[in-house]
């Protein structure tokens, strides 16, 4: 029952606290997706890249979080205390998901379809643009949407360094052990997560091409 | 010939002592010291097994494939000199199946050529709706339609008007009408080979079906392991005593034994 009471009597900051948790998400993921997805195009059309490329993505991904956000402070410019900080994490986080769903999209288009292309006598970059683009498309999205779910849990951490959001509570409640306050931040955390994996599926869905 | 006067030929495509293997490795040649001429307005059917290079020949008439040994003459330049972007948009190309673009509707697969020409949209909607109607299909009712909401025939239809786009006075075709079910295939082969007389264009078709050299070709090539082993109009080709050719018209000559027809 506390953790009833608890929700309600602070409904104000819980709701603040998740608006703080989706913007620093949005902005990484948006972040994310302006950088990944040029570079899994880059990656196509110069293969001899894409070993480097996938390679630096993946290392980032293998850092654990609390170790990248603790990294990241001393750097100067992108790092110190606070919510930048947080999102340069968030966005190397993001990178491998969508940087490999952007790679394997664009190659595993039907090689018939890629012939044609070819001798209708479209250019490298045409085909790319008008056709291995829209078909990877649904393939792209998978990739943004395993990388958003994987940012807001990960963004939960990034209280640690400062930079607001759910989190707040989930430190602050193991802090002072108590449930309800862990619960507070975790609960919505749970939810926006929930919903981001559910929008991003119908809309996968609806960018499917048969 | 003087070898340093610049290639040159009068004939829409020229094989010059073509051979083709991949990455340098001339022991197993795809295609091998190949000559061969293909006439104006002509339907020149290359006919082999699968792997005997027809396919490659093909690619290398639109610089899919660059030869390895020997040279291409398309209207006179040879493909390595020409701009591929350029000569593929003035040559058609027909596929086996798919080839159509899926997140294109089917007026956009055929209209994509005079796109990429930047042709005016009012010129490309009505050249539309001309090749539509002249491979069979109904530009109110097809132009909207996806190519997963047409039946096989239908596509390749589709994949016919889309060749013909751009007026190309060359189209090459690969096995356009394989993988349809035979009372499709037949249909269209009949169609087609009533089209292509009226277009007037030189046409380099594929085909692994005898039935269908006989019925679409004014000459058949025959081609085995890379090499040009027979070329003779459809009434001499049955004549020819080459094994290779035999095998061929045997496979023709089956229904007959069965008494299915004369």
């Amino acid at each position: 029952m506390t953790t009833w009471i608890f929700f309600l009597s602070h409904r104000s900051e819980i709701l603040d606290a998740t608006l703080d948790h989706l913007t620093l998400v949005l902005i990484s993921m948006a972040l994310a997706i302006a950088i990944a997805v040029p570079l899994g195009m880059l990656i196509v059309q110069h293969r001899h890249l894409r070993s480097i490329v996938l390679g630096i993505a993946s290392v980032f991904q293998t850092i654990p979080s609390l170790a990248l956000f603790g990294f990241l402070i001393p750097i100067p410019f992108i790092g110190g205390i606070g919510r930048r900080t947080a999102i340069v994490a968030l966005v190397l986080y993001a990178l491998l998901p969508i940087l490999r769903n952007t790679y394997v999209g664009l190659t595993g288009i039907d090689p018939a379809i890629l012939e044609a292309a070819e001798a209708m006598g479209m250019t490298n970059s045409q085909i790319l643009l008008r056709v291995r683009f829209p078909l990877a498309l649904s393939i792209i999205l998978a990739g943004i949407r395993t990388a958003t779910v994987i940012t807001i849990g990960v963004a939960t951490i990034a209280a640690a360094i400062g930079a607001g959001g759910l989190g707040t509570f989930i430190f602050r409640g193991v802090a002072m052990v108590s449930d309800a306050v862990i619960l507070a931040g975790a609960i919505p955390a749970a939810l926006l997560a929930l919903l981001a994996d559910l929008f991003l599926g119908l809309l996968e869905r609806r960018l499917k091409v048969a | 010939m003087n070898a340093n006067s610049a290639p040159t030929s009068d004939f829409p495509i020229e094989f010059r002592g073509v051979s083709y293997h991949i990455n340098d490795i001339p022991r197993s040649p795809i295609v091998s010291n190949l000559s061969l001429i293909v006439s104006r307005g002509e339907t020149l059917v290359l006919l082999g097994r699968s792997g005997s290079g027809k396919t490659t020949l093909l690619k290398l008439i639109n610089r899919l494939l660059l030869p390895s040994q020997g040279e291409v003459l398309v209207d006179g330049r040879p493909t390595t000199t020409s701009n591929p972007i350029r000569l593929r948009r003035s040559i058609g190309y027909v596929i086996q199946e798919s080839g159509l673009f899926p997140h294109f509707t089917v007026a956009e697969n055929v209209g994509l050529v005079p796109t990429l020409e930047n042709w005016d949209s009012a010129r490309i909607t009505s050249r539309v709706a001309e090749l539509l109607q002249l491979v069979g299909l109904d530009p109110a009712g097809f132009s909207n339609r996806r190519p997963r909401e047409l039946s096989g025939g239908q596509r390749q239809r589709v994949g016919v008007a889309r060749a013909l786009a751009a007026d190309p006075p060359i189209l090459l075709m690969d096995e356009p009408f394989a993988a349809l079910d035979p009372v499709t295939r037949t249909e269209l082969q009949r169609e087609f080979s009533a089209l292509s007389r009226r277009l007037n264009k030189t046409i380099v078709f594929v085909t692994h079906d005898i039935r269908e050299a006989l019925l679409l070709g004014s000459r058949i090539a025959l081609l085995e392991s890379g090499r040009l082993i027979a070329l003779a109009s459809p009434r001499d080709f049955l004549t020819l005593d080459h094994p290779e050719v035999l095998a061929f018209t045997a496979s023709l000559s089956l229904p007959l034994s069965k008494g299915v027809s004369p």
